[in-house]
């Protein structure tokens, strides 16, 4: 009695009524050679008919799955004895009820059973047995009752396809709806968390302070856990590394750009476009051990021949592997809008006797730069938000410093270092990453508007 | 004009396929291709784009002060023969100009020559407005500035009011040199094209449909301009308005599927065509 065996079969409905529903409104039509006395296409019929079996049962079934368990549980607490349930934490109360509930489905159960909890289980068993039947009893009635008004409503005038094409117009609504409503509840949950940290710390001292110790003590007397919440270190490891990244990625990706869209043959562009894009489709873990363990070592080792000293995890490798993965951003976003420089422009150069070169410098690139501002800055955010690569390779320190062969710590290292391994959940230590977070986001939120705003007044040029 | 005997074995070739083809006339061109003062003389160029021929052996004399027109239907290759005239073909991939076209006695597709300094002495403008996305006065200086041909400040200053007068724009634009020129109306547009045309001093100017994209006030601005321009420069215009061929230009030259088929006085042309094609295209009947 599986709910996927219910939804075949749910499925296997629909499609009767489609057939049952063309075949009707083909039918009171009187017969395949007067379809045009229909309102609309007979497969608009059929499909009327489908969404009418399909979704009012599908909807039956999701809310009864949704609810069953919380209902069940609430009966079954209902009938257990007051004494069982006498003096416990809502915690432990949680804890019975799950007990009762493995044994039930006979799972390891984490105390001795006594007769009542005995008792519960069987009822909970047989309640939960009860709930699956009047499911399935529910949900083909609804199908079949769907079918049923769908039938009775199928005549030659009804207007079939505008009622499918609205039926559709709301799925797409709130397919689209899901996808906004998930951002907006990441957004909010970490606004909460961050509000609770924002009530331990001082937003001043997060943002301004330049130490950051994130060791809270776990017992009152534990010595050498400050707790130090200054995120000015993370601030300025993020923009040092993402800085090194957009010095390597903005001129390679635009010089990259320039000659494939403007000096290239058509040969060459057809092979260098596909592997410069294969760039952006290597895993940043991958990326992450290249800084690690082949860029960073190079590093230290050439710093160390010219009496440098270098961090064995440093910024530079990190920002440099960072620069190679963002390249692909920059070259085919600025390939795009190089390409979007209407011929027009550099027809007008070339016939006033301007060479390639002075074409592209003088007339294209500028007509471009707006669109190449955009790109870079998309590539910026996506250079603060990395993780991977800066998690294996620039350290964990949380260095205030200028020098990039010292190791950093950026803003997302830090939310990694936090949120990994065990955590308590009300601790300043755990909350500070939701903090980050929040930073985080709301720089690359400002980014972006930045830079689709730029975009957008840029494609209005040409238009 | 003297014809070698090659010359003359490849024209009659060249006929005689014409025929073969299922062309029932000849496509040698009628009236003189030759001019009394030429600036450029176009001899037997033919135009491929990859293997397919878009123009065949056509001979054209282009003579100082003077406006020759083309006209023909779409496809005809006018513009093409009109991009020949100062390499802007050379752009396209795949497409081979063999023939000898010569500006002032120098053959431009000599392999000595390069294409950059000729397109400042054979100036272009084109079908829709082109303006850069720079200040009016950026956009008449940019020629100047590649080229060094001023030395100062003032210099350039000059130039470019020189220019934007002799296109008939420095009245409407004086005040606001700095405002876009992407903000102009499309005939402001293609005067301040011509403007920065001017302004490094060609003596050749291409025109290739400049007024296709204009209502007929802004049309009938640019003609006037076109026969001011005259003075001082050679002007080959493609058009496709007959109209305009009979108003502005001195000779005109029929255009048909890549042959030059008839040219003549532009008044011969359009009174008293020699060619039954010709005649069929001004009298509206194709095209």
């Amino acid at each position: 009695m599986q709910t996927s065996t219910l939804l075949i079969i749910v499925l296997g409905l629909m499609s009767l009524a489609y057939y049952v529903g063309r075949k009707r409104a083909i039918v009171s039509a009187g017969g395949a050679g007067r379809i045009s006395t229909l309102h609309s296409l007979p497969t608009y019929y059929g499909l009327y008919a489908a969404l009418w079996a399909g979704i009012p049962a599908i909807l039956l079934m999701a809310l009864w799955t949704a609810f069953q368990d919380e209902i069940l549980v609430t009966l079954v607490k209902a009938e257990l004895p007051g004494s069982m349930l006498e003096g416990l934490t809502p915690g432990a109360v949680g804890l019975l009820v799950n007990d009762i509930k493995n044994l039930a489905s006979g799972a390891i159960v984490s105390r001795v059973a006594t007769p009542e909890m005995q008792a519960a289980a069987d009822r909970f068993s047989l309640f939960s047995q009860i709930a699956v039947w009047a499911m399935w009893l529910g949900v083909l009635a609804f199908a079949v009752g769907g079918m049923a008004f769908a039938w009775a409503r199928t005549k030659p005038q009804m207007r079939a396809r505008n009622r499918v094409e609205s039926i559709f117009m709301v799925i797409l609504v709130v397919f689209s709806s899901i996808a906004i409503l998930t951002t907006l509840g990441i957004v909010l949950s970490v606004l909460f968390e961050s509000l609770r940290f924002f009530q331990e710390i001082s937003p001043l001292d997060f943002f301004f302070g330049t130490l950051w110790s994130p060791q809270t003590a776990l017992r009152a007397d534990q010595v050498g856990a400050t707790g130090a919440f200054g995120a000015v270190p993370l601030f300025t490891g993020t923009l040092m590394v993402s800085t090194i990244a957009m010095l390597v990625a903005v001129p390679i990706g635009l010089m990259s750009a320039i000659y494939l869209s403007e000096y290239a043959p058509r040969r060459v562009r057809s092979w260098a476009k596909p592997t410069l894009e294969v760039l952006a489709g290597v895993p940043t873990v991958v990326y992450g051990f290249f800084a690690a363990l082949t860029v960073a070592p190079f590093i230290r080792e050439l710093g160390m021949s010219m009496g440098l000293d270098v961090a064995s995890e440093s910024a530079l490798a990190a920002g440099l592997v960072m620069g190679v993965m963002i390249i692909p951003f920059v070259s085919s976003l600025s390939e795009d809008v190089i390409n979007a420089v209407p011929q027009a422009m550099r027809d007008g150069s070339y016939a006033l006797g301007a060479t390639q070169s002075e074409t592209i410098r003088r007339v294209i690139i500028p007509a471009a730069l707006p669109g190449i501002v955009g790109g870079v800055l998309l590539a910026v955010s996506r250079a603060i938000g990395e993780t991977m690569i800066v998690v294996m390779a620039a350290g964990l320190a949380a260095n205030l410093t200028a020098n990039p062969l010292d190791s950093v710590t950026t803003v997302t290292v830090q939310i990694v270092t936090l949120l990994t391994g065990d955590q308590e959940f009300d601790s300043a230590k755990t909350m500070a990453a939701f903090a980050l977070g929040l930073t985080l986001f709301a720089v690359t939120l400002v980014l972006n508007v930045i830079a689709l705003q730029i975009v957008r007044k840029y494609r209005e040029q040409y238009e | 004009m003297s014809t070698t005997v090659d010359d003359m074995s490849r024209r009659i070739g060249a006929m005689s396929s014409a025929e073969l083809a299922g062309g029932r006339e000849s496509r040698v061109t009628v009236g003189d291709v030759t001019c009394a003062n030429p600036r450029m003389v176009c001899r037997d160029v033919d135009v491929f784009y990859g293997s397919t021929q878009a123009i065949k052996g056509v001979s054209l004399d282009i003579g100082k002060n003077e406006v020759v027109s083309m006209i023909g239907p779409s496809g005809c290759g006018k513009s093409t023969f009109l991009r020949c005239l100062n390499r802007m073909n050379d752009t396209i991939d795949g497409c081979r100009v063999t023939g000898s076209i010569k500006l002032d006695g120098q053959d431009i597709y000599d392999k000595g020559l390069d294409p950059v300094p000729l397109r400042a002495q054979v100036g272009m403008v084109f079908q829709k407005p082109n303006p850069f996305p720079k200040s009016i006065y950026e956009n008449v200086a940019y020629g100047p500035r590649i080229h060094g041909l001023t030395n100062s400040k003032a210099e350039l200053d000059e130039v470019i009011e020189g220019s934007l007068q002799k296109a008939g724009l420095w009245n409407e634009v004086k005040d606001r040199l700095d405002k876009p020129g992407t903000g102009l109306s499309g005939g402001q547009q293609q005067r301040l094209c011509i403007a920065r045309t001017i302004a490094v001093s060609p003596e050749v100017i291409l025109m290739d449909e400049p007024c296709s994209a204009l209502d007929p006030i802004a049309t009938a601005i640019i003609e006037e301009l076109i026969d001011e321009l005259r003075a001082n420069y050679s002007i080959a215009i493609v058009t496709h308005s007959m109209q305009q061929a009979a108003r502005v230009s001195q000779r005109t030259a029929y255009f048909h599927l890549g042959d030059l088929i008839e040219v003549g006085e532009t008044n011969q042309i359009f009174t008293n065509p020699k060619h039954r094609l010709t005649e069929d295209y001004i009298t509206g009947r194709f095209g």
